[in-house]
């Protein structure tokens, strides 16, 4: 038995990468939730928004590369972050005037609007595809480990590695940043607060005189920089590929319905359950187990409960689980 | 003053306003009664700008206000509470007064981060009248507890609170009594001619409860079927046939008409 090495193994290929992606989730899922909240649809687009949002990004950072600006050690895409989300948010506010706000002021049932922001992600799907093309990017940069396998082995004398990439790292800091601001916008300013008021009661926010679609636009605004945010983090994470961003609204949908739609804690408690859930079931367990069981206990198999093809089977499970058991999630949101 | 012209609501065939014509004059606490279903709280929506009226005009003071929305009405000092009532139930009852003035410097972007200064002042003063409101109202005890924790009638107060957080000129309150106990519903009555004295707020009151609208409004406007049927004193609108038959049907006079 090996507590010590069990950890580390355990730390480097669960809890690290879960966190890494929770964030990231969590950041995807918020966007979701005000949307519902505030607007009240399912944003479908909002894979593609961010899938936008990180093209943005992408090739800016190319653009800076190429005139050999970078940012140290960390990637030239932080830099590129502020840019891409100015154009995440034109695009998003042309995108209400041209197409959301004709049904809001028809006051077309949510329903409608679901379908509309369909139309709209596919809309989005191929102006993403169209620019950049369809196939991976890489575009992260600077140092590429905050602690390497090796130098952890070197440090501790242990035999299995940890090993913090400087992306996991951005992700986490990122994220906790952006939900901090948004926390202190929501629940101190007044702005935040017109938009609170407007998610609780329509009705009312509008006889106390609260503009609505300063609210709106607002929303967007805000929905723009958190899918950018979110958008890059993932693909330096991972890599740029415009139809990831396509898939990975199942995870943020589940994430901000298992925390309970409209509310932004239940989006960011929801994105880690959703990450844990989907990390913890499809990693082979073998070696954490090698290390906790004694000799003839050791499993032969890997211990790996579901292939990590079938990920997204591991959201969409929950996500019907918690619609079947408590559809207004975990924090009270609107149910569905 | 507001005047209401041949207002006609329909949604598909159902005549829900048909041709309803009124005027209400500034300084009145004007009771409007009716039978169920008699277009009274959908005449209400039309004004306030919540429904766009099939045909027809609302005025005020001279100015055409037909189909604006809500939030332009309540800056030209139109407001309006519920029959059934709202509020924002995740904030405190003196949050929920403090949301009240909309279109407050604190609502643009610019401002959260440039004119905190500005906006902390004004966040003073509103709180100050919150407290002030909320102890006009008897209910300074309730500032800090959340909205959707205290009672229905509570909460009506804290809608008629609401309409002392900004110069309204005109309020429209729809069935302020409705769910409420005697005591508060005497709170409510005294609050709201106190208003009307002090601070010469003009109301519009939807009631059922006679008792309240005769101590509290003159004159009386009586609807049915959507339309206006008779205006005056509540004693007047007693004695008037119209009314009789319309609370209580025509009886056996004319049996065909029963039931249509």
């Amino acid at each position: 038995m090996d507590f010590l090495n069990a950890i580390v193994a355990l730390s480097n290929f669960v809890l690290i990468p879960a966190i890494a992606y929770g964030s990231q989730l969590a950041l995807g899922a918020l966007g979701v939730t005000l949307i519902y909240g505030i607007l009240r649809f399912s944003n479908f687009a909002h894979g593609d928004t961010m899938a936008f949002g990180a093209m943005i990004a992408v090739m800016v950072t190319w653009w800076f590369q190429s005139m050999g600006l970078n940012f140290g050690p960390l990637p030239t895409a932080l830099l590129a972050l502020p840019f891409a989300i100015l154009g995440t948010m034109v695009l998003v506010l042309i995108t209400d005037r041209m197409v959301y706000k004709f049904y809001r002021e028809q006051k077309a049932k949510p329903v409608i609007l679901v379908i509309v922001s369909m139309g709209v992600m596919f809309i989005m799907n191929g102006l993403v595809r169209f620019i950049i093309g369809p196939n991976d990017q890489k575009f992260a940069d600077g140092e590429r480990f905050i602690i390497s396998v090796r130098d952890f082995k070197a440090m501790t004398g242990l035999k299995e590695g940890l090993a913090i990439k400087t992306t996991q790292g951005i992700t986490v800091v990122v994220a906790v940043i952006c939900v901090a601001l948004l926390f202190w916008f929501l629940n101190r300013t007044r702005t935040g607060k017109s938009m609170r008021a407007y998610s609780d009661n329509e009705d009312l926010a509008l006889l106390s005189g609260i503009n609505p679609e300063r609210v709106v636009m607002y929303t967007w605004l805000i929905v723009a920089a958190l899918a950018t945010t979110a958008g890059v983090l993932y693909g330096l994470d991972k890599s740029f590929k415009p139809f990831v961003y396509f898939q990975l609204l199942l995870p943020i949908f589940a994430s901000a319905i298992v925390g309970g739609l409209g509310s932004p804690v239940g989006a960011i408690a929801g994105g880690f359950v959703i990450a844990f859930s989907e990390v913890t079931i499809t990693y082979a367990w073998k070696k954490v187990l090698v290390y906790l069981m004694p000799e003839s206990l050791e499993p032969d198999g890997l211990v790996q409960l579901l292939s990590t093809d079938y990920k997204f089977a591991v959201s969409f499970v929950i996500l019907i689980v918690v619609l079947l058991f408590k559809p207004t999630g975990l924090f009270k949101g609107k149910s569905v | 003053m507001i005047v209401v012209q041949d207002v006609h609501k329909h949604f598909g065939g159902f005549r829900a306003v048909d041709g309803a014509s009124l005027a209400i004059e500034p300084g009145s606490i004007t009771g409007l009664i009716g039978p169920n279903g008699a277009g009274k709280t959908t005449l209400f929506n039309v004004i306030a700008g919540v429904l766009e009226p099939t045909s027809g005009t609302v005025t005020m003071d001279g100015e055409d206000i037909t189909g604006l929305p809500p939030h332009a009405l309540f800056h030209k000092g139109l407001l309006r509470t519920f029959q059934i009532a709202h509020e924002f139930s995740s904030m405190s009852c003196r949050e929920n007064l403090m949301m009240v003035p909309g279109g407050q410097s604190g609502e643009t972007l610019w401002n959260t981060w440039f004119g905190r200064k500005r906006i902390a002042d004004e966040e003073r003063a509103l709180r100050a009248k919150a407290d002030e409101v909320l102890e006009f109202l008897t209910i300074e005890h309730l500032a800090d507890h959340k909205a959707g924790q205290v009672s229905g009638g509570q909460k009506k107060l804290l809608e008629l609170g609401r309409t002392m957080m900004v110069d309204a000129k005109i309020v429209f309150l729809d069935e302020v009594g409705a769910g409420v106990n005697r005591t508060l519903l005497n709170t409510i009555g005294d609050a709201i001619i106190r208003l009307n004295k002090e601070r010469n707020y003009t109301f519009v009151v939807i009631e059922h409860d006679m008792d309240f609208i005769g101590r509290l409004c003159d004159p009386v406007i009586c609807m049915a079927e959507g339309k206006v049927l008779a205006t005056g004193t509540l004693d007047q609108i007693k004695a008037n046939e119209q009314v009789i038959e319309a609370y209580l049907g025509t009886g056996l006079k004319n049996k065909d008409k029963v039931g249509a």
